[in-house]
C-alpha cells in the first residue's frame, strides 16, 4: 500500500487521446494507466503494454479439463466400476469425447474468467480509484505517475498542450494487488539510489 | 503514395502453372493406360474415380471463395475489402473446373460402367429394395439436371457478383444514396447465391456426387461435412494467394490483421470440420448397425486406415496446435505451411470418401492421383492469375474500403 502522486489529464475525445499517449511516452513520462469509457482498438499498442498471457492460462486450463475428464472417466469405467454398454469395450474413447470436450470448455471458460477478474482486480467489494468517475461515461483519463524527478508543473502544462481539457495533481493509493507495477517500482528505487 | 494496383503475371508463375498442368495431363494419360483402358470395369472405375475425386474437390474449393465473398457481403462485413479481389479471382475458376467436373460426372453417370454409381444400373436397382426406394432421388435424369443446374448457377451468380464489384472501378459512387443502393444490390445478389449454395453444397450436391458412390449407405451429416472440408480448404487457398501477392509487393493495404482473420477462419473451420466428422462417426459407432458401420469398415479398420487417421491428424490436430497462437496466424511461413497442409489433408479426406467404395481390396497407387491433383492446381493458378491481372487489386471505390484499411483485430 503506497500513496503515490499522479498528474491526471482528462481528455474528451479519443482522437486527441491517441496522439497524446504517443507524445507523452516520447517525452519520457511514465503512464500509470489510461481509463476510457469503451475499449479503444490499438490503445494497448500505443501505450506499449505487453500482450496478455490470459490465453496461455486458458490453454493450460483447457488441457487440465481434458486431462480431468479423460482421466476420471477412464478410471471410473475401466478400473473402478466396469459397465457393459451395448457390448462396447470398457475403454471406448469416442463415447467420452463429448464429455471431454465439455469439461475442456468449462475449465477453460471458468478459469479464464477468474484469471481475468484477478488480473483486472475485479471482485465484489473491491474498490479501485479511476481518478475521475466520468471515465465510465464520456471522459478519457490519463494518469502519469510522478517520480521524484518529475516536475509536476511541467508535466501539467505538457498535458495541456497536447489537448487535455482538465489537468490536476492527485495523491492516490495504489493497492498491493497492482502486481504489474511492482517490477517498475523496484527499478525506480534502484535509479534513485544511483542518483543520490 | 503510389500503390501497385494491377497484378502483372510473372513469367515464372505461368511456367509453373503450365508445368503443373502438363504433369496433370501426363498423370491422366498414365492412369488411362494403366487403368482406364483395361477391360476390367473395376480398373476403369479407378480411372474415373480419380477424375471424380479431384474435379469435385477442386471445384468445391474454388467455389468456397465465392461463398466467402457472399457470406461477408451478406453480413455487411468490410474487413475483407483489402483483399477481396483475391477470392473474386479464385472464384473465376468455377466455370472452368465446373465444365470439366460436369463433363466427368455426366460421363460417369451415363457411361456403361456402373461401378462408381451403381444406382445407374436400372436392372440392379429393380432387384435392390434399398436402391429402388431411393429411385426418386438417385436417377440419371435428376442427377444430370441437378449437376448442370448447380454448376451453371454457381458460375452465373459468381459472375454477377464479380461484375458488381468491378462495375465500381470506373465510376465512383458520388452520393450516400447511391452507395446504399449499391450495398443493397450486392446484398440481394449475395443472398441469392447463399440460397443456391445452401441448397447445393450444404445439403444435396455432395449426396449426389460423392455419397451416392456408397448408394446403400447414407448420412445426413455428409453434405455439411463436405462443405466444411471445402470451405476450410478454400480459406487456405485464399491465404496462399494473399501471402503470394504480399511477397511480390502487391496488396499494400492487406496487412497482418487481415491475414490473422484468414488464419482464424482456417483454425475455426478446421475445428468445425472435426466436429462434423466426429458427429457423423460417433453416431454410427454408437448405434453399431451393420448397414451403417459398413462405411467405416474399410476406412477406419480396413486398408484405408493409414490414410483415414493421417487425414484426421492433418486436418484436426495439426491446425489445432499449430494455428492456435496469435503469432502463428500472423506469420507468413506458418500460414503458408498450414494452408498447404490443410489443402492436402482435405484432398486426402475426399480421397477416402471416394476410393474405399471403388477399390475396397487394395489402396490404389496414390501417386497418379497426386499428379491429377497437381494438374488442377496448375489450372487454378493459371486462371486465377489471369483473373487477378484483369482488375485492380483494390476495389477502391467500394463504400466499405475504409473499414478494411483501418481493420484491427
Amino acid at each position: 500500500m503506497a500513496v503515490k502522486k499522479f498528474v491526471v489529464g482528462n481528455f474528451d475525445d479519443e482522437t486527441v487521446l491517441f496522439p497524446a499517449v504517443k507524445k507523452v511516452r516520447r517525452a519520457g513520462y511514465k503512464i500509470h494507466d489510461v481509463f476510457t469509457p469503451f475499449p479503444i482498438h490499438g490503445l494497448d499498442k500505443a501505450m506499449g503494454l505487453r500482450d496478455t498471457s490470459l490465453h496461455t492460462a486458458g490453454f493450460i486450463y483447457g488441457i487440465s479439463g481434458t486431462a480431468t475428464a479423460v482421466g476420471f472417466i477412464t478410471w471410473a469405467l475401466t478400473v473402478d466400476w466396469q459397465l457393459n454398454f451395448g457390448g462396447k469395450p470398457f475403454f471406448s474413447l469416442p463415447a467420452w469425447i463429448p464429455v471431454t470436450f465439455e469439461l475442456t470448455v468449462l475449465f477453460a471458460a471458468v478459469g479464464m474468467v477468474l484469471t481475468f477478474c484477478y488480473l483486472c482486480q475485479l471482485a465484489p467489494f473491491v474498490k479501485k480509484d479511476h481518478f475521475n468517475p466520468r471515465s465510465t461515461d464520456d471522459t478519457f483519463v490519463m494518469a502519469l505517475e510522478c517520480t521524484d524527478k518529475t516536475n509536476e508543473t511541467e508535466a501539467m502544462s505538457f498535458l495541456e498542450t497536447i489537448g487535455a481539457k482538465e489537468v490536476k495533481v492527485e495523491y492516490k493509493e495504489t493497492e498491493w494487488w497492482i502486481g504489474r507495477y511492482d517490477k517498475d517500482k523496484k527499478l525506480f528505487h534502484k535509479e534513485t539510489k544511483n542518483n543520490h | 503514395m503510389s500503390i501497385r494496383e494491377n497484378f502483372v503475371v510473372p513469367k515464372r508463375y505461368n511456367t509453373i502453372a503450365f508445368a503443373l498442368m502438363a504433369i496433370g495431363i501426363l498423370a491422366i494419360i498414365g492412369l488411362y493406360v494403366t487403368s482406364g483402358s483395361k477391360d476390367d470395369p473395376k480398373e476403369q472405375a479407378r480411372f474415373w474415380a480419380s477424375l471424380l475425386q479431384n474435379s469435385v474437390f477442386f471445384l468445391l474449393v474454388v467455389n468456397a471463395s465465392m461463398f466467402f465473398i457472399c457470406a461477408t457481403t451478406l453480413a455487411w462485413g468490410g474487413w475483407q475489402m483489402a483483399f477481396r479481389r483475391v477470392p473474386e479471382a479464385i472464384s473465376a475458376v468455377v466455370p472452368v473446373i465446373g465444365v470439366i467436373c460436369g463433363a466427368i460426372l455426366l460421363a460417369i453417370a451415363f457411361g456403361d460402367n456402373h461401378t462408381i454409381y451403381h444406382w445407374t444400373d436400372t436392372h440392379h436397382v429393380a432387384e435392390d429394395p434399398i436402391l429402388s426406394h431411393k429411385k426418386g432421388f438417385l436417377n440419371k435424369g435428376f442427377f444430370a439436371a441437378a449437376t448442370v443446374l448447380t454448376i451453371v448457377l454457381w458460375s452465373v451468380l459468381g459472375w454477377k457478383m464479380r461484375k458488381l464489384s468491378r462495375s465500381l472501378d470506373a465510376k465512383p459512387l458520388a452520393t450516400v444514396e447511391e452507395r446504399k443502393k449499391y450495398i443493397w444490390n450486392n446484398t440481394v445478389w449475395a443472398a441469392v447465391y447463399i440460397i443456391v449454395f445452401s441448397l447445393t453444397v450444404m445439403s444435396s450436391i455432395p449426396w449426389l456426387w460423392l455419397m451416392s458412390i456408397d448408394a446403400h449407405w447414407y448420412s445426413t451429416m455428409y453434405s455439411w461435412y463436405t462443405f466444411a472440408s471445402s470451405f476450410v480448404s478454400g480459406m487456405a487457398l485464399i491465404a496462399l494467394f494473399v501471402v503470394f501477392l504480399k511477397n511480390n509487393g502487391y496488396l499494400e493495404y492487406a496487412n497482418n490483421e487481415h491475414l490473422h482473420d484468414i488464419g482464424k477462419f482456417m483454425f475455426a473451420f478446421s475445428v468445425f470440420w472435426t466436429y462434423l466428422w466426429f458427429s457423423q462417426f460417433m453416431l454410427i459407432w454408437y448405434a453399431n448397425i451393420p448397414e451403417e458401420t459398413i462405411y467405416f469398415q474399410p476406412r477406419a479398420h480396413g486398408i484405408y486406415k493409414g490414410i483415414f487417421w493421417l487425414m484426421f491428424i492433418i486436418n484436426f490436430i495439426a491446425p489445432l496446435l499449430i494455428l492456435m497462437t496469435r503469432d502463428a496466424k500472423r506469420n507468413y511461413g506458418t500460414i503458408t505451411f498450414m494452408a498447404l497442409l490443410i489443402i492436402f489433408g482435405h484432398w486426402l479426406d475426399f480421397y477416402q470418401m471416394v476410393f474405399p467404395a471403388v477399390s475396397p481390396q487394395k489402396v490404389p497407387m496414390i501417386l497418379y492421383d497426386f499428379g491429377v491433383a497437381l494438374g488442377f492446381v496448375g489450372l487454378i493458378m493459371f486462371v486465377t492469375g489471369r483473373a487477378l491481372s484483369k482488375a485492380p487489386l483494390l476495389a477502391k471505390n467500394h463504400p466499405f474500403v475504409k473499414e478494411s484499411l483501418i481493420h484491427h483485430t
